[in-house]
């Protein structure tokens, strides 16, 4: 597969107006689930090194955004995508794109944590092994650094033979984090990651991404407006009106979103007024 | 309408009638159930009765005695060795095939014209009566090699088995959350290798119990063996011999017209009631595992 940075109409390594470089470019998408339109006509850049949150009422499809994403919505039924995801430039709707590296460049934690019930080492060192065969010594020190990185490693540090299962909530979702970036991805989807957690579980996984910004870029769904406000630098708003289609009303800089939006329905929403 | 104070509603009994009914049901329930229990602990009381007598170490290790000889150990271990190896061929044949084809109905059909014409076939194939099995290895097996064999009554078994190892594996791959599948293929792992690492190692438990009830099912079959293994005095000559099995064993000598022949019948039902309970016993342990956190 040869893709070259420069080969597309927009220069995706020049910085934008924003002065940001977008790990993910979004050229107006529209996407189907079976003859469904699920969303229209999304076109919003997630850069690079920044969080963006995702906010908007249930059924906005944000949820559904970010699934096509890493195309992770491709498995749960038949689904048609229009329009354009650019990954550092490269299309990943093309047909020339293998889904396994794809996902691996673009890792996802779900809603509810998803540990494989074997031991908490095997949950981390899973995703290295489907690549390659690591020496013992390399495999601990990445599974050592992932567990670190997602600030599990103290407390699991003495039993990592021991199922996953075991942990608590909270614990088995940062588990699914350091798991995801075991892998090395360059971004990483979390989808309402904090939705069946307790607050003070929640605040470590907030306090989790502000740290990971450092290295990898980060979309993350949220119902919890007080939330997209801690951990986001951009915040993109999604609603829908009476057709049911999910839109995007409003994108821009978390502080803008919040204080001065542009839009009434945006205003309205991040106020409490509807949603 | 009564006037009821809401100071004692909920002291107040329901209505006589209410009372009876809910009562009556109750007894009927249970004493219904009681009477399904009947037969199991019937057969299983007489079992013990009759074959527990003459249960002693020489029938485990020893052929059947000729009959009226006295004085010489007679016991049924041909048989025992035979329905563990014509199980275990069975088992060979029937457990790849069966539970890769679950893993193709459960995980790579999605519902294809194809997965739905199988999983009716295998459907019927497990409400096939066993004496058909048996009349159908006999016309493909034992006519063409020309003989009755152990590999001949394997192969009949194999084909009881296939749709309860089929129909039970599928079942488990089911149950396995589609949360540890997205899990999987979020970190890049391709549909095989999500397949083999994460679905079957979830439902290895379901899997290993559906194997085990089949096993079970297999070794207590007779009409599948009378046409293909028929039966032997002997030891066990090789897969291409005639092979005595336990049911077959039980089959002839229940209604033998010796005494001690009858006897030996009772006792290798025990046996074969035994074995069958232990490997229900391994398949409720292996599925116990299975909510147990390590």
């Amino acid at each position: 597969m040869q893709f070259s940075f420069h080969d597309s109409a927009t220069d995706p390594s020049s910085p934008t107006a924003s002065g940001m470089t977008p790990a993910l470019r979004v050229k107006d998408l529209a996407f189907y689930y079976g003859s469904q339109k699920a969303i229209e006509s999304v076109s919003m850049d997630i850069y690079q090194g920044q969080v963006t949150a995702i906010i908007g009422p249930s059924g906005c499809g944000k949820s559904t955004f970010l699934k096509a994403l890493n195309r992770i919505s491709e498995l749960e039924g038949t689904v048609r995508v229009e329009g354009q995801v650019e990954f550092f430039g490269q299309n990943i709707y093309s047909r020339q794109v293998n889904l396994n590296r794809l996902r691996r460049q673009i890792g996802m934690v779900f809603q509810k944590p998803n540990p494989f019930p074997i031991s908490i080492y095997d949950n981390v060192a899973y995703g290295v092994r489907v690549y390659s065969r690591p020496s013992r010594a390399s495999l601990d020190e990445t599974v050592e650094s992932a567990l670190k990185s997602a600030a599990l490693w103290s407390e699991v540090k003495d039993n990592l033979n021991k199922s996953a299962l075991g942990l608590s909530g909270g614990q088995q979702q940062r588990l699914c984090i350091a798991r995801a970036l075991a892998v090395k991805p360059k971004i990483l989807l979390m989808d309402e990651p904090c939705s069946a957690l307790d607050p003070i579980a929640t605040m470590k996984i907030e306090e989790l991404i502000d740290h990971l910004r450092q290295e990898l870029t980060i979309a993350i769904v949220t119902h919890n407006m007080q939330q997209a406000s801690r951990v986001s630098q951009y915040t993109a708003f999604f609603s829908t009106d009476e057709s049911r289609i999910g839109q995007l009303i409003e994108f821009g800089s978390t502080a803008q979103i919040f204080m001065e939006a542009s839009q009434p329905r945006t205003r309205d929403y991040v106020e409490g007024r509807f949603g | 309408m009564k006037e009821t104070s809401i100071t004692q509603e909920l002291y107040r009994p329901l209505s006589p009638a209410r009372t009876a009914f809910s009562r009556g049901m109750t007894t009927i329930a249970f004493l219904l159930s009681g009477l399904a229990l009947l037969p199991l602990l019937a057969i299983l009381f007489e079992i013990l009765r009759q074959g527990i007598p003459n249960l002693k170490w020489e029938v485990l290790t020893s052929l059947p005695a000729p009959v009226g000889m006295e004085g010489v150990p007679s016991g049924f271990a041909n048989a025992i060795v035979g329905t563990v190896i014509m199980v275990g061929i069975a088992s060979l044949i029937s457990i790849p095939v069966g539970v890769l084809t679950a893993i193709y109905l459960a995980e790579f059909s999605k519902g294809s014209p194809i997965a739905h014409l199988i999983r009716f076939v295998v459907t019927v194939l497990s409400g096939v009566p066993s004496i058909v099995v048996g009349v159908f290895a006999y016309a493909v097996v034992v006519l063409t090699f020309k003989g009755f064999s152990a590999f001949a009554g394997g192969f009949a078994l194999s084909v009881i088995m296939l749709p309860i190892v089929i129909l039970a594996t599928e079942e488990a791959l089911k149950l396995v959350p589609t949360s540890l599948r997205l899990a999987s293929s979020a970190l890049g792992a391709s549909r095989f290798q999500t397949v083999f690492r994460v679905t079957i190692a979830t439902a290895l438990p379901g899997i290993t119990t559906g194997v085990l009830l089949a096993v079970a099912r297999a070794a207590g079959e007779t009409a599948p063996l009378l046409f293909t293994a028929l039966f032997s005095q002997n030891w066990f000559e090789g897969l291409t011999s005639p092979t005595a099995s336990l049911s077959v064993l039980i089959y002839n000598y229940a209604s033998s017209a010796y005494a001690e022949q009858n006897t030996l019948a009772w006792t290798a039902s025990l046996i074969l009631v035994g074995i069958v309970l232990l490997v229900n016993i391994a398949s409720r342990i292996v599925t116990s595992n299975r909510f147990k956190i390590r």
